[in-house]
């Protein structure tokens, strides 16, 4: 057992010392204050940057101080896996359409670096493919998770080859027009349903609740959660309105990490010319008499 | 002259102002002096009145039941009940059409590997499997699900007593449609490939196979009748009005460290203290009493990942070389059949701290083997994959399988 105290009194010795004693765990290392980075290979045990180490007192549900990598980082694991799902969302964000849904293919390589006081950051070799084409693409990444008590969102920046290749405009210029006159507003629910079924009808508004779902879960990435939109659980359309396609959604997010499934309502816009644009987002509540944590809407 | 004499009683009987009324047909009818009738004015009439000697059906709803016997009865007008619960017949029948489209199948054979199916029928396969291959295959149970659901296991066994064993789950967390999907499949290739495929023979002329198809009953039901998306058991938890424990976070390694939440409206609640859920204890018991398993594969959905212990600690397994690249092989294996690439190490660094896990705990028990698979996809359809890729998934995930058993095989005596 090795502990390095530098300018950290007798406290956390005496912390660690009983914590080791509690989990019958021999080799914990700490090191408080940045070091030099560590390469996975050498130390299968992780780090911890300054960061207590926790039990957790029964009953109470803890926060999770997950222990940060730092260096180059293995594609294989979690932390460039999770930096590269923000990286998709962003993508969608900007790209995706009711005919360009975009999902991570591959992480090639990664590295992450703290950003002193002020976050961390990371930088990432991916590839990425669209799914309704097929077309694949390489990006290159860095995107910075803001530290400190504030939630605010991961900055990303991502360039891309080769994933605009596929040719959508005139899909989508098609299902614009056909939905944007108000005789047949659509709607839809369970999508895909129980048996992972997707008319073939709804597949665009599929792909619509994708997208639109990627800015919210842009929005609630860390370093510590990974989103996929689970389900739409139903979509309703809305009178056009300046030539937007304009829809009410309620989507299912799973958050891999806590394992939660996460409800969320937006109201969406798109059309060819402007994208995809989610103008309100409302958390809803787990359980009935649950209360909606506060800052749900945007 | 009969039909008008009567109209004109049935005005009296109901104590209404005797009149003589004089309704001649066509406009008069009988249905039109009924509908004078006070209780049965609302009715649905289901048979219209005809002539004297035919009844009158009439639909009542059940908050006019009361009103209308009695007057019946006070009237002295004869009825019997046709049907007592109309709702009950419709749910039946709508029951029936459902399951007339997907006809049960009477043969492991007939059954549809390619779709899911609900508890009942896969109950039902497994005894089918049984009755049909009944020197190689039989079902153990060992124990009960909260809500008394049976906790069954199929045995694969060419005979011995005791021999080395191989433990196969799927289901644990029963949102996770695709595991028993495949499970079932997995049943019936193991009893195909016996005395067919050489590899799999000489594994089951050593080893004894274990297959617990689905370990969460209480919830796969729920999933079928509920809420799709859940995850844990179904035990309720004092003091609380949030339902069940995961059941991955209820074993009794790292119990109730990080990874874990001790809060019961969680999904990774790990439950009041470690093996609390009879579906996680009836594992625990059969694995202590059965003493000699040398492998064990907990099946999950979704990621794409194959993973090894630990997940409570960041200390590498003893056997984390050979665990490491046992894995590489069976993943290879995997992606031979249709490219599918997955993921592999131990599960800290792979997917996340997690604490309570089945296979920490199994490696514990010195069960060298122990993995955790999550199979396809990688988010588009996370838990609802859709049923074509039921057998796709099946028949790579068993490659990955094979390779596991083998390894095993080789190296036990």
């Amino acid at each position: 057992m090795v502990i390095l105290v530098w300018s950290m009194g007798w406290t956390l010795l005496i912390l660690l010392v009983v914590l080791t004693v509690v989990h019958g765990n021999p080799t914990v290392m700490v090191r408080t204050g940045s070091g030099p980075t560590v390469g996975f290979d050498q130390h299968p045990n992780s780090v911890p940057l300054g960061e207590d180490i926790q039990t957790t007192t029964e009953g109470e549900s803890e926060v999770v101080e997950e222990v940060m990598t730092t260096g180059v980082l293995n594609p294989s694991h979690y932390p460039a896996r999770r930096a590269a799902t923000v990286v998709q969302h962003y993508l969608n964000t900007r790209y995706g359409s009711p005919y360009r849904w975009i999902f991570l293919s591959t992480v090639h390589s990664g590295s992450a670096e703290e950003v002193a006081e002020m976050g961390r950051k990371y930088q990432l070799a991916l590839t990425m493919q669209e799914m309704i084409s097929n077309v694949s693409g390489q990006c290159s990444a860095e995107l910075f998770f803001p530290g400190g008590e504030g939630q605010s969102a991961p900055q990303v920046q991502a360039s891309c080859e080769g994933l605009h290749q596929s040719n959508t405009t005139a899909q989508e210029e098609a299902f614009y027009q056909q939905h944007r006159t108000s005789n047949n507003l659509a709607s839809g629910n369970n999508i895909p349903d129980s048996y992972g079924h997707v008319e073939p009808s709804m597949k665009p508004f599929w792909h619509l609740g994708g997208v639109a779902s990627s800015f919210i879960m842009l929005r609630e990435s860390n370093e510590s959660t990974l989103y996929n939109m689970a389900q739409v659980a139903n979509f309703t359309q809305l009178e056009t309105e300046k030539d937007q396609l304009r829809f009410n959604y309620h989507v299912l997010l799973h958050e891999m990490i806590s394992q939660e499934i996460i409800h969320w309502k937006l109201l969406v816009t798109w059309s060819p010319e402007q994208g995809v644009q989610v103008l309100q987002t409302e958390l809803q509540p787990k359980c009935h008499h649950c209360e909606a944590p506060p800052n749900t809407t945007n | 002259m009969y039909i008008y004499v009567l109209y004109v009683c049935i005005a009296c009987y109901v104590g209404l102002t005797c009149q003589l009324v004089f309704c001649p047909p066509p406009s008069c009818s009988l249905s039109f002096l009924l509908s004078l009738l006070p209780p049965l004015s609302k009715l649905d009439v289901w048979m219209e009145p005809i002539d004297l000697s035919t009844p009158v059906d009439i639909r009542v709803p059940f908050t006019s039941l009361q009103t209308v016997k009695a007057f019946l009865e006070t009237e002295d007008i004869p009825y019997s009940v046709m049907i007592m619960d109309l709702q009950v017949m419709l749910d039946e029948e709508q029951d029936q059409m459902l399951s007339a489209r997907a006809a049960a199948p009477r043969t492991t054979d007939d059954y549809d590997y390619s779709n899911y199916h609900d508890i009942a029928d896969i109950y039902s396969f497994q005894d089918m499997l049984v009755a049909e291959n009944p020197n190689l295959v039989s079902k153990i149970v060992i124990g009960q699900s909260y809500q008394g659901r049976t906790l069954n296991v199929l045995k694969f066994s060419t005979g011995g007593t005791n021999r080395p064993g191989i433990w196969l789950d799927t289901g644990i967390h029963s949102r996770e449609w695709i595991t028993q999907a495949s499970g079932t499949w997995f049943a019936k290739k193991i009893v195909t490939d016996y005395g067919r495929d050489a590899a799999l023979t000489a594994i089951l002329d050593k080893m004894d196979i274990f297959l617990e198809i689905v370990t969460n009953p209480d919830g796969y039901y729920y999933t079928h009748n509920s809420n799709r998306m859940w995850r844990k058991t179904r035990k309720p938890n004092p003091g609380s009005s949030c339902v069940g424990t995961d059941p991955n976070r209820n074993w009794d390694a790292g119990f109730g460290e990080l990874g874990s939440s001790g809060s019961p409206c969680s999904e990774t609640y790990r439950g009041p203290e470690a093996h609390s859920e009879s579906e996680v204890k009836s594992i625990v018991d059969f694995v202590k009493s059965h003493g000699n398993l040398k492998a064990f594969v907990s099946i999950h959905s979704y990621s794409q990942m194959l993973l090894y212990p630990y997940g409570y600690t960041s200390t590498p397994c003893k056997d984390q070389s050979e665990l490491h690249d046992l894995a590489m092989k069976a993943i290879t294996d995997l992606a031979s059949m249709y490219g599918t690439s997955y993921r592999y190490g131990s599960t800290i660094n792979t997917i996340y701290q997690a604490s309570g896990t089945t296979v920490d705990w199994t490696y514990n028990q010195g069960i060298k083997y122990s993995y955790t698979f999550e199979l396809r996809d990688t988010g588009r359809y996370g838990f609802i994959l859709p049923a074509n890729q039921i057998l796709p998934t099946a028949k790579e995930t068993w490659l990955a399988l094979m390779a596991i058993m083998e390894h095993t095989k080789d190296n036990t005596n």
